[in-house]
């Protein structure tokens, strides 16, 4: 480390420029900003040992991002820093930003902080001839020395233009600050307010050339939204476009819930759905734990009742839920489905169920996301339900809307949290959803109304089920008292028959039936009778048989009896004429 | 480098050994005036960083100064900030040189070379006092 030359050793500061390791890095290193998001988003951070401009108007989040840097870095990255205070001094900037959690005053008394308030007033300082700014160097390389510094912020730096009144000097200082900075290896982030027509307004930019972040703050349609965008990112690849970021509870965060690619951990648990007969559809056992249910439909065909089912046999199962309800009240939704036989006020009051009401106007998309966010790590839930998501298209642009959803369910899946999202599906029936996220759903259910015969009628199919087995068939979707029912549709001759014209055909099958049953019955009865008949004939016939037979064989035995004593008499008259036995021989 | 040493330590010292004998001198005397411009201690302290060309110029350009208008009643202390970094936060010094009027009230701080000497008189509040002097 040399120090820095003064401007009229010029040669000097060259020469120790041109020895330093780190003046001309083959590649550029990069180092974790301690921005969430931030990171992702440049591949990889902030350019290591490099000046980075933080530019953005009033109120735009500059100090934040700076602090939330370098305490960080600190706290996270074991890189101890200094923050060259030029508004605030050290327990103003302790104070303003111990509601982020940041613990400024033990990082301070750790050493692994230093706040440096640097104070300008230009009433006070009379200018009598040249001067330079070493003294800032002084304290700067002091400070750096305390605590051996790696990340360095300065807020703002413009400040020293209204304190002193020799522009070009300032710019040379400036300029010999960068170099400096750069020279000793330090991550500095220098916010700057942002001008009219250049990006700051003392034109900062000019001089650093690594990284510049342009922070801002728009109204669009009532709300508010941050954005942030990298302006320039020297030889770097980094996303061009302007990310829409928070200031939540622990700070900045860019893309609130952490990108997470796809590398989520998959369940091959199954949880029930709280329907049997759609059990019965996705293979006998319900969604996938962790998987991504999407339930679309039109007006009314009973989405929120499918959810509330799924709520319901979650709770059940003893799981925690979250149901963001973006369009009805908790109350609204408790009473409906009471009538429909599911009662999830009690588990409400079990504390498993929580309800997340907001209107989707009501705030940003970031801020809905961190919101959520923030439910899902307090309550610690194995299932959310989003009802409906599709009315967030009506706050934001549909990119947006997109964008949010997408890190939304991925951040849900990374977790492992089963997600059942309704849609609302515009009636031309369209088997896409407007936000697009259709080829993010694992499990897709379409409720449709069908119209036929001056009625509608439900039907639901599985229209995908990612790894299982599901039912390709149609589904008549009733809603009772007691709960949703599925019935299978009349699938016949005349197609596919639903409601009452189902109900009708039912009917008259069921009376084709009885007709059949009736009519093989009477020929049966019929049968019988003659069965009867023929046993009667048969009877008289056996009897008027056994009558002749009876007759006959009195005969018979008459006939005999008479030969017997017919001959009995013949022997007793022989033997009273005393003839011999030839004679009775002979007799016929 | 010897004679800037030279010149630091003379002038952090001889100052002081030489106002402390007009002070004690004024004290026996008993003058008003001198009484008053007695109890007057100009506590200057010169911030510098380093024996550069310029903290020698501003050095002797402000010596020229105090010699011509508070001759005698001056205490100029030379604060090097490469051997005291830390020193700077205190005055809250920026830019170097610059010239803190510890005393008499209020603070008043310059900042330059002090070859321009109107601005140096007007930001030390010299100039009212020079000339009730004369």
């Amino acid at each position: 480390m040399t120090r820095p030359g003064k401007p009229k050793n010029a040669p000097a500061a060259r020469a120790s420029q041109a020895s330093s390791p780190v003046a001309a890095p083959e590649v550029l290193e990069k180092v974790p900003s301690g921005i969430a998001g931030l990171d992702t988003l440049t591949n990889g951070g902030l350019p290591r040992g490099r000046p980075t401009l933080v530019c953005g108007g009033p109120g735009s989040g500059k100090t934040l991002f700076a602090v939330q840097a370098l305490v960080r870095g600190a706290l996270v990255h074991g890189e101890p820093g200094v923050i060259l205070a030029f508004e605030d001094t050290a327990e103003d900037v302790a104070k303003n930003f111990a509601s982020f959690g940041f613990p400024i005053e033990e990082l301070i008394a750790d050493k692994k902080l230093l706040v440096d308030y640097v104070a300008v007033e230009r009433s006070e300082i009379e200018e009598t001839g040249r001067y330079d700014l070493e003294g800032l160097f002084v304290r700067l390389e002091s400070a750096v020395r305390a605590v051996g510094a790696k990340r360095v912020a300065i807020d703002t730096l413009e400040t020293i233009f209204t304190g002193f009144s020799d522009e070009g000097l300032l710019r040379a200082e400036v300029r010999r600050l960068f170099r400096w900075l750069k020279d000793h290896g330090l991550t500095t982030i220098v916010t700057a307010e942002r001008g009219e027509s250049a990006l700051t307004r003392y034109g900062l930019e000019e001089y650093i050339s690594d990284c510049v972040i342009l922070l801002d703050q728009r109204i669009a349609d009532e709300v508010a939204t941050r954005r942030l965008r990298v302006v320039k990112y020297r030889g770097t690849s980094h996303g061009t476009n302007e990310y829409p970021f928070l200031i939540g509870e622990d700070g900045i965060s860019v893309l609130p819930l952490t990108a997470l690619g796809l590398a989520y951990p998959v369940s091959n648990e199954r949880v029930l759905t709280g329907v049997k007969k759609l059990d019965t559809m996705l293979g006998g056992s319900g969604y996938y734990r962790g998987s991504t249910v999407l339930l679309s439909g039109t007006a009314g065909t009973g989405k929120t009742s499918v959810a509330s089912h799924f709520v319901d046999a979650s709770c059940s199962r003893g799981e925690r839920v979250i149901y963001v309800a973006l369009e009805e009240a908790q109350s609204q939704i408790l009473r409906n489905m009471r009538s429909i036989g599911v009662d999830l006020e009690k588990w409400v009051k079990q504390k498993s169920l929580m309800f997340h009401v907001a209107r989707p106007s009501a705030a940003g998309l970031e801020e809905h996301l961190v919101r959520i966010h923030g439910l899902v790590e307090r309550h610690k839930p194995a299932a959310v339900v989003i009802d409906p998501i599709s009315s967030f298209e009506t706050t934001g642009l549909k990119l947006d809307v997109r964008a949010m959803s997408v890190r939304l369910i991925d951040y849900l899946k990374g977790l492992g949290i089963t997600t059942l999202l309704t849609y609302l599906s515009n009636p031309a029936g369209t088997e896409e959803t407007q936000i697009g996220i259709s080829s993010l759903i694992d499990t897709w259910l379409s409720v449709r109304d069908l119209e036929r015969d001056g009625e509608r009628n439900r039907a639901l199919y599985v229209l995908k089920s990612r790894g299982m087995a599901h039912s390709n068939q149609v589904r008549e979707f009733v809603i009772t008292n007691r709960g949703i029912d599925l019935v299978d549709v009349y699938i016949g001759t005349e197609g596919v028959l639903t409601g009452s014209a189902r109900v009708a055909r039912e009917r008259r099958d069921e009376q084709d039936a009885e007709d059949r049953k009736r009519r093989m019955h009477a020929r049966m009865q019929d049968l019988a009778a003659r069965r009867q008949t023929m046993q009667a004939q048969i009877d008289a016939l056996k009897a008027e048989l056994a009558k002749e037979e009876r007759e006959l064989e009195r005969v018979i035995e008459r006939d005999e009896r008479r030969e017997t004593w017919r001959a009995g008499t013949r022997e007793r008259m022989r033997h009273s004429r005393f003839g011999n036995n030839d004679s009775s021989s002979k007799r016929p | 480098m010897k004679l800037s040493k030279a010149t630091k330590k003379g002038s952090a010292t001889k100052p002081r050994k030489a106002f402390r004998a007009p002070r004690s001198r004024a004290g026996h005397t008993g003058t008003p005036r001198e009484t008053r411009d007695a109890r007057d201690v100009w506590q200057l302290r010169l911030y510098v960083a380093g024996q550069t060309p310029r903290s020698l110029l501003a050095f002797a350009n402000l010596k020229k100064i105090c010699e011509e208008h508070l001759h005698g009643r001056y205490r100029i202390e030379v604060v090097d900030l490469l051997k005291n970094p830390t020193l700077a936060r205190g005055d809250q010094i920026l830019a170097v040189p610059t010239l803190v009027r510890k005393l008499p009230p209020p603070v008043k701080k310059i900042i330059g070379d002090f070859t321009n000497t109107e601005r140096v008189l007007v930001g030390l509040n010299l100039v009212p006092l020079a000339e009730s002097l004369r």
